[in-house]
């Protein structure tokens, strides 16, 4: 049995179990490899992606259960460039190792967009559910600060 | 290539050398690189010339030029986030002349015997390959300057290279290094002794202060962008799970829940049900101590990662639990109050000057105290995954390690293959900490791709697996007494320090700890105090014990920089003031006369224990904090310093403690001195992450085990820190960057003082001790 899935723009048949956590399915069946495993649980937000619009732990929602479509780190830039967000990352250097970073990024882009200026407490409460072991915590919140303030956007 | 210089391999100097290391209970490795050069030379080596491997300088190595001009140079070192990657390659570029825009770096596969050492461990990467990349990078240079003289029929001489071009300087013409690859190319590799390095007048990349600096971004158009930010950003960069061939298969391991427990039975029927299962095999593992090995247990292997998770849960296993002896009855709990009575007798002496029972006899006051590290998993982002496939009596793996070599050796014995005959391509790694120096991953892909032979096999870590299974860092017992005489001033210091052993994975468990545990930061604990004693007692291991980023460090700095501020309390005197008495004056120690032979590998008179370089962190992390200052109720201020990896650090933290026991750090200032600054973008990166680290490690971490079993296995159990536990600001304070300073680690001694600095801070907020770690819920109520 296949059903469709529609990712970044483009629909795609999908084949994987119903079951199936859509980042397994984003993965391994769709090679879309930019959204990572960290937990399996939804206590890291390694897999976060947009769920229409929405910021969406990836390795706990069974694809069954996506009937929107679906934005992964791939599809965030358009053909004008990198989205304000990437480009703050790279600004800031925010990465170190940079496993968590495309959650991080799929997570700052989700609350801006709900809320185009958080206050601090606001973005620390949001950007909490997503870890950073190398602990870029100081450079992800100035990056989402600048956007908010409109120095990068 | 033909002036290779012959470097001998030393096989499995991980382990051999190891041991032999433990058994002279000073070097962790005394691997001596043998020279024909330098045959007469008998001197101990130190620095990058004692590591396995050695240093390679060779340009045609590590650079090189295409006819378009494009500069490749040759990273060998593993990218964790240290920004290696783009550090290394700055390094080169800034001293060949080459443009950032044309510059791209290709990373290196596992192969000691021609790139050098490539074991990323022990935050050695720019302190030992600074030079050997600058000397290779003028090397280039010069033979591209050759190739234009040639070109020009002109002297040398007159020729000097520019920004990505050469200069005929007395009549202007250029070739771009691109047209002058091919030539350079064919000519032979300047003497090592003829290189001229740029002068720093002229360097463009290098020790430039350029980024985010202290949360405010400069501008620094000239900055060269990090090497896989956009990859990063945009999630085409590729770590060890983004490695994904057509005719891959995907495997998960259920492995024994004791260390040293193996299987007794298992049925499979149920996951061979599971839609995508392919088959369930086994993988033997090692008893203890295990070294690198695998542990041993059950692959699912299935079509992709879900169905092989999948398949794992609906196994059936029996364990044989009797196998692993002691190990099946170990709990955390009763093994803490074990080593905190063993603490009260003597043990092993390390170190001794004066007469302790004398001082201590005599004191008008003493101190005494006891604290506690647990157990910690390192769970970088990434849990361990590789690739390997074995075809045509090859073997190749993809995967994100630390240790190039041991994974190629670790493989090669997994395939029963030739080290030659076995190719590790080394992914970016999302996180390393000290798990990723450990191959066992690759190891069981390897084992498992062997029973698929043709076929690319995935072995997939989950979280579960990561936090039950990994090296776990030693869990630690420190007592600290302390004597003062009538003013408060110091006469004696006692301190008896506990932990299982990393000796123990390698060898029968030593029980004490080796020289390279004790050396960092226990022996070489610097108070200028007349009577000292320092004693090991026994404390034996129960699970697998490794590396985690600062290893032995974040023990000792936690007690002994929790004990001066506790002196410093009881003699009524100001901690940073009672710190700098405790350090007493500037001086250079010779490490061996605290018995420490080991040094973190450098020479012990270019890299003495710099009593000044402490006090200098000190004095300017208190500076810059406001030391001192009036604060609102609750809140306080910390201060810790430690020297580790040839580093010095000072941190103070500022920390609110809330009703309900929550902990805020408003801000966290942190004195770094590790010599020359190389990137300080990247090293400003790596401490503001420390300080994060180190708070969850004061904070939130810990594993605990009973019967044999780690009581934690995700993230909603073993806590690490989120941004709502960040410090509200951090700010780096780079000192002493001279040239000439003798360069140290950075990746590394940012973290030991994070952890004493916060509880000295909780304690000038509350008055409440902390000595157990994790703080956890010890301020609620």
């Amino acid at each position: 049995m296949s059903r469709s899935l529609r990712v970044n723009g483009t629909d795609h048949e999908i084949h994987s179990d119903g079951e199936t956590p859509l980042l397994w399915v984003l993965r391994d069946e769709l090679g879309l490899k930019g959204s990572k495993f960290g937990c399996g649980i939804g206590q890291c937000g390694a897999c976060t992606v947009h769920i229409d619009g929405r910021a969406m732990r990836s390795c706990i929602t069974p694809v069954q259960e996506v009937s929107a479509p679906v934005t992964t780190i791939e599809g965030l830039a358009t053909e004008a460039g990198l989205h304000p967000v990437q480009e703050a990352w790279i600004d800031h250097n925010v990465p170190q190792c940079g496993y968590c970073q495309s959650g991080q990024v799929m997570s700052a882009v989700a609350l801006l967009e709900e809320e185009p200026n958080p206050d601090d407490e606001r973005i620390r409460r949001f950007m909490s559910g997503n870890l950073c072991r190398c602990g870029t915590y100081p450079r992800i919140h100035a990056a989402i600060r600048a956007v908010a303030d409109g120095g990068d956007a | 290539m033909s002036q290779d210089r012959e470097m001998p391999m030393i096989a499995n100097v991980s382990r051999r050398h190891f041991l032999k290391g433990l058994a002279a209970s000073s070097a962790l490795v005394v691997a001596v690189r043998w020279d024909p050069l330098l045959a007469e030379e008998e001197e101990t080596q130190y620095g990058a010339a004692a590591m396995p491997g050695g240093w390679v300088d060779n340009p045609n190595v590590f650079i090189h030029i295409d006819a378009d001009g494009t500069v490749t140079v040759v990273n060998h070192r593993s990218e964790m986030g240290q920004g290696i990657r783009t550090s290394l390659v700055m390094v080169a570029a800034d001293e060949l002349g080459a443009d950032w825009d044309r510059v791209r770096v290709e990373q290196a596969p596992a192969n000691q015997e021609k790139y050098g050492n490539q074991n990323t461990d022990g935050s050695r990467s720019m302190r030992h390959w600074f030079s050997p990349m600058r000397r290779a990078a003028a090397a280039a240079r010069s033979m591209l300057e050759q190739a234009a003289a040639n070109e020009w029929g002109v002297p040398k001489e007159e020729c000097r290279a520019g920004v990505h071009l050469v200069r005929h300087e007395p009549s202007g013409r250029e070739l771009g290094f691109g047209e002058l690859a091919g030539r350079a190319r064919e000519l032979s590799i300047p003497d090592r002794e003829s290189l001229t390095l740029k002068p720093d007048s002229e360097l463009r990349y290098i020790s430039r202060e350029t980024g985010m600096v202290n949360g405010e971004l400069r501008d620094d158009s000239a900055r060269p962008p990090a090497i896989d930010g956009d990859g990063i950003v945009s999630g085409s960069a590729v770590f060890g799970g983004d490695v994904i061939f057509d005719d891959q298969l995907f495997a998960v391991v259920a492995r024994p829940p004791v260390y040293g427990a193996n299987l007794k039975s298992v049925d499979d029927a149920e996951a061979l049900k599971v839609p995508g299962v392919v088959k369930v095999v086994t993988i033997e593992g090692a008893d203890p101590p295990a070294g690198f090995e695998p542990l041993g247990g059950v692959a699912v292997v299935a079509e992709n990662t879900w169905a092989a998770i999948e398949g794992r849960r609906a196994l059936s296993i029996e364990w044989n639990l009797e196998a692993a002896g002691d190990n099946a009855r170990y709990d955390t709990e009763a093994y803490r109050k074990a080593l905190e009575e063993a603490a009260q007798s003597p043990g092993k002496t390390i170190r001794e000057s004066g007469n302790i029972e004398e001082a201590l006899e005599k004191a008008d006051r003493r101190l005494d105290a006891t604290y506690y590290m647990p157990h910690m998993a390192q769970a970088p982002m990434e849990p361990p995954v590789a690739v390997v496939r074995f075809k045509d009596g090859k073997g190749e793996a993809w995967a994100p390690v630390q240790h190039p070599r041991a994974t190629r050796e670790g493989v090669a014995g997994k395939l029963g293959l030739d080290v030659e005959d076995v190719t590790v391509n080394v992914t970016l790694l999302g996180g390393g900490f000290g798990r990723k120096s450990k191959p066992d991953f690759v190891m069981e892909a390897a084992s498992v791709a062997r029973q698929f032979e043709g076929r690319p096999v995935r072995v997939q870590w989950t979280r579960e697996d990561d936090i039950q299974h990994t090296y776990f860092h030693a869990n630690s017992v420190d007592r600290l007494e302390a004597g003062l005489d009538a003013d408060g001033k110091a006469i004696g210091w006692l301190h008896r320090t506990l932990s299982p052993s990393i000796g123990s994975l390698f060898a029968e468990d030593p029980e004490h700890k080796g020289g390279f545990e004790l050396g960092m930061g226990f022996n070489t604990m610097p108070f200028d105090i007349p009577a000292i004693r320092l004693e090991n007692p026994k404390a034996s291991a129960h699970v697998r014990i490794g590396w985690f980023r600062s290893v032995y460090n974040l023990p000792h700095a936690f007690a002994i920089q929790s004990f001066a501020a506790e002196m410093a309390e009881a003699a009524g005197r100001d901690h940073r003031d009672y710190l700098l008495e405790l350090l007493g004056p500037a001086r250079r120690i010779d490490p061996a006369t605290f018995n420490d032979e080991w040094n973190y590998g450098e020479d012990p008179e270019r890299y003495p224990i710099n009593v000044g370089r402490m006090r200098a962190v000190v004095e300017r992390a208190t500076q810059e904090a406001g030391w001192g200052r009036e604060l609102p109720p609750g809140r306080g201020l910390g201060l810790a310093m430690h020297h580790s990896f040839v580093s010095y650090t000072a941190v103070v933290m500022e920390v609110e403690v809330q009703d309900d026991g929550g902990v805020i750090v408003h801000r966290a200032d942190m004195a770094f001195d590790c010599g020359r600054q190389v990137n300080p973008e990247r090293i400003r990166s790596q401490l503001e992450g420390a300080c994060v680290m180190g708070i969850g490690i004061a904070l939130h971490s810990e594993v605990t085990l009973s019967e044999g079993v780690v009581a934690q296995d995700n993230f909603h159990q073993y806590h690490i820190p989120r941004m709502e536990h960040a410090p509200r600001e951090v700010r780096v304070h780079l000192v002493n960057n001279d040239p000439n300073a003798p360069m140290g680690g950075v990746g590394e001694p940012g973290l030991p003082p994070v952890a004493p600095a916060l509880c000295n801070a909780i304690y000038a907020a509350t008055g409440q001790r902390i000595r157990q770690l994790p703080v956890a819920d010890q301020l609620a109520g």
